[in-house]
């Protein structure tokens, strides 16, 4: 629609160019928009408080300087601890990978299961199980507090990676469940027919296809447990907490002077690693996020 | 010889509804038995049942004289070809035809061995590196046979397998099916909805309707006398004219009265001498309704009727009037002087006349 | 024995991922709406009294700020957040040279924890240093915005930073929805002499139906949950002018030892969103299940 040969007058091709640098100015301004806090993240951290304190929101920093940076990853407060978010940093690490890789698996044999070996009630709990994704956490924040004490895991790092597991295999379920069932019934057959196993045509046929949908459900979780707050809050200890949760205390912390760019250095730190997914993979991320929302 | 399949009071019930009723059915190894029928009459779920795939509700079903009823799907000693193909997207050609023997550990020289026969046999060797989705249709098809022909089975199962390809290549592989059943002498049990396939495949067709069998039988058999009017019709393109008429014995034979629009009623007379009821149907084939100067002989009767419809088919031209208020086709040489709106002189041949009972669809032997 | 373990392992493998959702969804839910009618107060009591929490709870005027707030962030946040999605989805749909850059530009804020979205805009709204000081910086010196101190305003905070967050993630649905209406349809209409603004309103916007309805859905939901946004960026202050259901479910829970009111809290909230949702979930099932 670019081409129009048959234009009859040249002032609407003139329109029509007007038309379109507005277009460009409108997507444009969205963009600064859009930029603009991560723009304002990323000046103030390399300013030293000095600047901050005499000088522009907006402008580039005078003297770049890496102090914050260093501050905030291994001597910043959080609370009465002045360690920096380093060692939240790995606790953070530690949670989401095993947390990922676990409800990945659950994921994609339950959607396995679900999708090829339907069975009376199959859907019944499939729908219970997505329902799962949906509640609002709050409602089981208390009694899981209790169970994680009785189990012995509370403020632990297992058991965050328990709680993340248990409300993460929803979702990942429904995405393995919702590939699945574009793959004709008739491959199972085939493979049964073959003398192939349950297991075995899990393992040889269906895992191996799988790679797309098991990169979308790895980033999805990935994301949602290194950004999770709640429960981070809820059910970790001193020594136990995410990076999320230490980035709050450190810029809620009453304590001292108020250090801008220690906070926002921190912040990009804790946004980093989510940030570089959404680089690499976006295509993966927004397939994650629409497959979460639309179904079908 | 045991028959190869046996299948005594089958049964198959999804909750409370039945899809497969008292189902009777055994053929001799060698045997091409073809299950048809329009769709969602049960034959995939018979073919399934027999593969294993679904468990049976009542009755027997052997294999090779033994019980399957406990006996999983890789242990029947069958194979099975799929309408879909059912490849293993992310194997080779050459993975796909051995994965079965892999996962039953066979040796891999033995492996090799099969593989070489079977891709020289369906002429796929250039394809054994490739992945299914570099394929075409035909070539997957093939693949699908090579899967199916390397296990070397007692009963070969293909659940509809040409109905994705294109109208040329249907034809061709269907040819090719027919030759490899000749040159192997396996048993094949085949569904498929098209009563072409099952005209040319089959030495014993099984025409199924809403989980019942209506007929079995050779080809000959089911198309020169069905056994009720839905094999009638179901079976022949274009399908059998099915004409209700009016009967009266007198001393010449039956005299059958078939309405005409615009006319008084023709009769026809069956010199045989039959015992019929006052009202049929009188099924006839296109075929056996021709021009006075292309068929003769005792059974053959001459009446008038007014075209309708003239439809050239190359070798072949239809012709279509109304008869008893139906629509009725003869097949006519394309020569044929036959013009829409002008009365036509048609021979019927009653030598090939089937009849049945107008209430309950069944023929009158 | 074989041959039930082969037939049953496909139950045998679901199993617990199900048992899992039992215990740890519906029966937790069970445990806290039993708990939210009992007198429990810092530790759980299990002698159901009736609806006394449910009577406190709409007694008192710090949950009723959280529910009008949530009606105000949940409205504003939704309906912002669908128009600007859908006006950015229409403008990106032109043909535009970088449409990948922008897109990318417009949907990495969703990447972020809310945590670092609250403090990046805690740092920009504040009043001593931010876009305040920065405008009168500019010499505008009666040049006033001072919404995150002031209780009145500073929900609008919330909203603001809630739209920057998910507002790209809107305008990618509505993308997807826009490019998957059936081209014929649209060309038919073009060759039909019908003007661009017209083929949108009259043609593709309707039949985007069920992906406003997602989009709601998703909306509203991550409205009803909010949490760590409010907690970064305004902590429910100034006072509890910001509070939400979630925070005050939190508060009661963890930092005032009123279990009973954090159940009670967090049972309205499943409510709010099992209205919401079910009706979604069931007709999605439901459309697929044939």
């Amino acid at each position: 629609m670019t081409d129009v040969p048959y234009s009859p007058a040249r002032q609407s091709s003139a329109g029509k160019v007007a038309l379109r640098w507005g277009l460009y100015l409108i997507l444009g301004i969205f963009a600064v928009y859009y930029l603009m806090p991560l723009f304002v993240m990323i000046t103030t951290s390399l300013k030293s408080l000095e600047e901050i304190r005499t000088g522009d929101l907006v402008s580039l920093p005078r003297e770049v300087t890496f102090d914050a940076w260093a501050k905030a990853w291994s001597g910043a407060c959080t609370g009465i601890q002045c360690e920096g978010v380093r060692p939240y940093f790995w606790n953070s690490v530690l949670i989401a990978v095993p947390g990922v890789l676990i409800s990945t698996l659950l994921g994609a044999v339950n959607g396995y299961v679900v999708a090829q070996w339907r069975f009376k009630g199959a859907n019944v709990i499939f729908a219970l199980m997505l329902f799962g994704c949906f509640i609002p956490f709050q409602v089981v924040l208390l009694p899981m507090a209790r169970m994680l004490g009785l189990l012995g895991m509370a403020g632990t790092i297992p058991g965050l990676i328990f709680v993340h597991v248990i409300y993460g295999i929803g979702f990942t379920t429904l995405f393995f469940r919702n590939y699945y069932v574009t793959i004709p019934v008739e491959l199972v057959k085939a493979a049964k027919v073959d003398g192939a196993s349950f297991l075995r045509i899990f393992w040889s046929i269906f895992l191996p296809l799988s790679i797309p949908i098991i990169v979308v459900s790895v980033i999805w979780q990935f994301t949602q447990i290194w950004n999770d707050f709640l429960f981070g809050v809820s059910f970790s200890s001193a020594g136990t907490q995410p990076v999320t949760v230490a980035l709050n205390n450190i810029v809620n912390s009453t304590t001292g002077v108020k250090e801008y760019n220690v906070d926002m250095a921190a912040a990009i730190i804790a946004a980093l690693p989510t940030l570089l997914v959404y680089v690499v993979a976006g295509k993966y991320f927004i397939r994650g996020l629409t497959a979460g929302s639309v179904k079908g | 010889m045991a028959p190869i399949l046996d299948i005594q009071n089958l049964y198959k019930s999804y909750g409370s509804t039945e899809i497969l009723k008292d189902i009777n059915v055994s053929i001799e190894p060698g045997d091409f038995l073809v299950l048809v029928g329009p769709s969602g009459c049960g034959k995939s779920t018979l073919l399934n049942c027999i593969a294993g795939l679904e468990p049976i509700s009542g009755g027997t079903l052997m294999i090779g004289g033994q019980d399957m009823n406990d006996v999983s799907p890789k242990d029947r000693d069958i194979a099975m070809v799929f309408q879909s193909y059912a490849l293993y997207p992310t194997m080779s050609v050459a993975k796909n035809i051995t994965f079965g023997m892999k996962v039953r550990g066979v040796d891999q020289a033995t492996q090799d061995k099969k593989l070489a026969e079977v891709a020289q046999q369906l002429q796929i060797e250039p394809l054994l590196k490739r992945r299914p989705g570099q394929l075409s249709g035909g070539q997957r098809q093939r693949v699908a046979m090579g899967r199916a022909l390397v296990r070397d089975p007692k009963l070969f199962l293909f659940d509809e397998p040409l109905s994705n390809l294109d109208a040329k290549l249907r034809v061709e592989m269907r040819t090719e099916i027919k030759a490899l059943h000749q040159n192997l002498g396996a048993s094949m049990v085949y569904v498929t909805h098209d009563q072409i396939e099952a005209m040319t495949l089959a030495t014993k067709i099984v025409v199924m309707k809403g989980g019942v069998i209506q007929q079995i039988g050779t080809p000959a058999e089911i198309y020169n006398q069905p056994a009720n009017l839905f094999v009638a019709d179901f079976m022949g393109s274009p399908a059998m004219n099915l004409i209700p008429a009016k009967t009266r014995t007198d001393a010449a034979g039956t005299q059958l009265e078939i309405d005409r629009p615009g006319g008084a009623p023709i009769v026809l007379t069956d010199t045989r001498a039959r015992d019929l009821p006052a009202d049929v149907i009188l099924g006839l084939r296109p075929e056996d309704i021709a021009e006075p100067g292309y068929r003769s002989g005792e059974t053959v009767q001459q009446a008038d009727c007014k075209v309708e419809i003239v439809e050239p088919a190359g070798a072949d031209t239809y012709v279509v009037t109304t008869l008893g208020g139906k629509l009725v086709t003869a097949r006519l040489h394309s020569d044929t002087q036959a013009a829409p709106g002008v009365n036509h002189t048609f021979a019927f041949d009653l030598g090939k006349v089937s009849y049945f009972v107008p209430e309950t669809g069944e023929r009158i032997a | 024995m074989a041959r039930w373990f082969e037939t049953h392992l496909p139950k045998i493998v679901l199993a617990p991922s199900f048992i899992a959702v039992l215990i740890f969804v519906y029966g937790f839910i069970g445990w806290t709406a039993w708990v939210s009618l009992t007198r429990s107060k810092l530790l759980p009591k299990y002698e159901i009294v009736g609806f006394i929490q449910y009577d406190r709870l709409f007694a008192s005027p710090r949950w009723d700020t959280a529910m009008t707030n949530l009606y105000i962030f949940g409205g504003m946040f939704i309906v912002i957040s669908m128009v600007l999605g859908l006006i950015l989805a229409i403008l990106l749909d032109q043909q535009i040279r970088v449409e990948g850059a922008i897109r990318t530009i417009y949907l990495y804020p969703m990447a972020l924890s809310m945590i670092v979205t609250g403090t990046a805009w805690k740092w920009i709204l504040n009043p001593g240093l931010g876009v305040q000081a920065m405008v009168q910086g500019w010499g505008f010196e009666n040049f006033k915005f001072d919404w995150l101190v002031n209780p009145d305003m500073a929900i609008y905070t919330i909203v603001l930073a809630a739209i920057w967050q998910s507002s790209g993630f809107v305008m990618a649905l509505f993308l997807a929805g826009l490019r998957s209406v059936d081209t014929e349809i649209i060309r038919a209409a073009q060759i039909d002499g019908i003007p661009t603004w017209r083929v949108y309103t009259a043609i593709i916007i309707p039949s985007m139906a069920p992906i406003f309805l997602s989009a709601f859905i998703v909306l509203a939901h991550l409205a009803i949950k909010s949490f760590d946004l409010v907690i970064a960026l305004t902590g429910g202050g100034p006072g509890y002018a910001t509070d939400l259901p979630a925070t005050y479910m939190y508060a009661m829970a963890f930092s005032r030892g009123d279990v009973g009111q954090a159940a009670s809290s967090a049972m309205i909230m499943m409510l709010v969103i099992f209205i919401i949702v079910v009706p979604y979930l069931y007709s999605e099932l439901r459309a697929k299940n044939d």
